[in-house]
């Protein structure tokens, strides 16, 4: 309902307001089905950092979404076309829970009953996505890195001469800069609570990185535009992004040099399951760092440009 | 001892459900920006401790209650700053408040912009 709504609204400040909700709701129905690390993220990514981020796009571009010129019957087409085949594909899939799905049979088994004992961590979700299933999240850092670069190489990150840190967009508030103040630190505390907790709890290099990120979005929105930008230059936010990724590949070219295969952890320390513990604990710190480095570095990109007066 | 925590539990929970039921009826009947916003604020901000009070009366002593008067304590002192932001921002945009004068002269329209 919420996503009809958005589509037929043509004023795309409230279609954004919408999309907020609409992650927040996804948030929810994530925790309904028991998935708590992707409803964190979900709620962390969708209703705060995506919400702000769309609304510096739509700083720079109209707020009233134009008209449009055709008519819209061959995308009606393509569209239920597309949409008939993947409801017909997802009706093949086995249904939620089945226990005699596919995937049930061998592989959860082996993670559920051997993932705490080999890996060292009551967070299954963790222990599988970042020891188990450690390349495909090595590919996502390396797709959360690559949007970076090409915000980067399509925007760029202009110095505006129109940017002046410390004058805020609406004039001076008391009230906002005193309780940030108290705030951010908390929030900092709490992204790197998030980000050394996922072990045990949900958590995890995503959700942290992304907080980490928030902290500096909201001093940039209160106290002035660009004035998170000299507290961390975007130079550095280059050379971060890339040691995100570095690290985690250096794990997996660290355990290639000691004779196992790629990303295998067991041989980071003196004994596998330290090792596990170990690597999870690096990788995570190398999605951390690559994912706040991006996110920061796309809403520089967004929010210096020119204003369109 | 515990019927009590319960009774005391029970009163939390449906006083802040009744006081988020009032936030909502205000948000969509209210005539002005400012007048929804206050609405919104002030019910939502004693609503969620006394929902989260009413949760924590039910927990043992354990992480998950100090969490939760963490969140309790981080509820009450964002969402004001939010409705002053909100109120702020739109000030900043032009709107005004909807006052009686205007009410009184322009037959009901009062000056608030679309």
């Amino acid at each position: 309902m919420i996503a009809v709504a958005a589509i037929r609204l043509s004023d795309l400040f409230a279609v954004v307001m919408l999309f907020g909700v609409y992650s927040l709701l996804t948030a929810a129905l994530f925790m309904d089905l028991d998935a708590v690390d992707v409803a964190f993220t979900e709620a962390a990514v969708g209703a705060g950092v995506t919400t702000v981020l769309m609304l510096s796009s739509l700083h720079l571009t109209k707020r009233w979404e134009a008209l449009p010129r055709r008519s819209p019957v061959l995308g009606l087409l393509v569209v239920g076309v597309t949409g008939a085949a993947l409801v017909y594909a997802v009706l093949d899939a086995p249904g939620l829970g089945d226990p005699s799905a596919a995937v049930h049979q061998h592989v959860t088994p082996r993670y559920i009953e051997q993932g705490q004992a080999e890996v060292g961590m009551p967070n299954l979700v963790t222990a599988v996505l970042a020891s188990y299933r450690g390349y495909d999240t090595f590919g996502e850092t390396v797709v959360i890195f690559t949007a970076g670069l090409a915000v980067l190489l399509l925007l760029g990150i202009q110095d505006d001469p129109r940017i002046r840190p410390g004058v805020s967009a609406i004039g001076d508030q008391v009230v906002l800069r005193s309780v940030v103040k108290v705030l951010i630190p908390l929030i900092l505390l709490y992204a790197l609570y998030v980000q050394f907790h996922g072990d045990f709890g949900a958590g995890g290099g995503f959700q942290a990185g992304v907080i980490f990120a928030t902290a500096f979005v909201l001093y940039d929105l209160v106290f002035g535009d660009g004035s998170a930008r000299a507290v961390v230059p975007p130079g550095w936010l280059h050379r971060l992004a890339a040691l995100g990724v570095l690290i985690y590949g250096g794990v997996g070219v660290y355990s290639l040099l000691a004779g196992k295969p790629f990303l295998d952890y067991s041989v980071l320390a003196h004994d596998p399951v330290h090792g596990q513990h170990l690597g999870v604990l690096l990788v995570e710190l190398g999605v951390g760092i690559a994912v706040f480095s991006v996110v920061l570095l796309i809403f520089y990109a967004f929010s210096g440009r020119g204003r369109r007066r | 001892m515990t019927a009590i925590l319960e009774l005391l539990s029970a009163i939390c929970l449906l006083l802040g459900s009744v006081l988020c039921v009032t936030g909502g009826v205000g948000l969509l009947r209210m005539p002005d920006f400012f007048s929804r916003v206050h609405a919104s604020g002030v019910t939502e901000t004693l609503a969620t401790p006394l929902l989260l009070m009413g949760l924590a009366l039910q927990m043992e002593w354990s992480l998950d209650l100090v969490k939760v008067a963490m969140i309790l304590i981080l509820v009450l002192a964002t969402n004001p700053t939010a409705t002053h932001a909100m109120a702020k921002a739109t000030l900043h945009g032009g709107q005004r408040p909807l006052v009686f004068d205007d009410v009184k002269d322009t037959g009901g329209e009062g000056s608030s912009k679309p």
